[in-house]
């Protein structure tokens, strides 16, 4: 990734005519939003491969809400550093107050719901091993 | 520089993308109603981030205000979702006392 950046970055400044002079405040700003991206798209794939695969609602939820918060606030923070100081980056920001508001009250909204519905989690598979050390 | 920016935000979108069409096998398949509710929560997250990021692919910023008002409409949905499933009433008021007065 870092040398198909600086590639990109010779290649533009190439363009200009200058010789091989490297933007260097922009490479900074690029390689740190794309790292904030690429760390955002990994959280919400694992939280979306967790929704998908864990064995119960109530572990599905943490899977969903802990990452939907975190990998959105990660891409959010990605794209705020690409836009730099903009109009944008204070829409981006105030998407990013309202999703950090809003998601984890929703998740807890949603538990809250389902534990009043006495919606029973899944125990007894997936517990610890007894300390007599024969398993279950 | 720029075309690389372009092309790895259009990575994302595609992502993300991919992500809510996973999250979508919950939506359908889901045991119980809470798992679907918390799949609809997480599609609407996944939407505001797809809309974000797709403004920075297409170069315009208009999308980041439909992004900021689908934030709001998500959280809304879903708690009144909730709500309605609890009561099976939209017009019920949430606090006890006044519970007790309007029964």
């Amino acid at each position: 990734m870092m040398m198909s950046l600086i590639l990109a970055a010779a290649v533009s400044s190439a363009d200009q005519g200058a010789s091989l002079n490297i933007d260097w405040l922009g490479l900074i700003r690029a390689s740190l939003s794309c790292a904030s991206i690429l760390t955002g798209i990994f959280f919400v794939m694992a939280g979306t491969l967790g929704v998908l695969r864990l064995p119960d609602f109530y572990t599905r939820l943490h899977a969903a809400g802990m990452t939907d918060t975190l990998g959105a606030e990660l891409v959010i923070l990605g794209l705020i550093i690409q836009s730099g100081f903009t109009q944008m980056s204070l829409k981006l920001l105030l998407v990013a107050f309202f999703l950090l508001l809003t998601s984890p009250t929703a998740t807890h909204a949603i538990a809250n719901a389902a534990y009043k519905a006495k919606l029973k989690p899944k125990l007894g598979k997936y517990t610890a091993p007894s300390i007599d050390g024969d398993g279950s | 520089m720029d075309i690389f920016l372009g092309y790895f935000n259009l990575a994302a979108a595609f992502f993300v993308i991919i992500s809510m069409v996973m999250m979508l096998g919950r939506l359908l398949g889901g045991p119980t109603l809470y798992d679907r509710l918390l799949a609809v929560n997480s599609f609407g997250t996944k939407t505001i981030l797809f809309l974000c990021v797709f403004c920075f692919v297409i170069n315009r910023p208009d999308g980041v205000d439909i992004a900021l008002l689908y934030a709001l409409m998500n959280f809304i949905a879903t708690i009144a979702v909730l709500k309605y499933f609890n009561y099976r009433s939209l017009g019920v008021p949430l606090i006890e006392e006044q519970m007790e007065d309007s029964a």
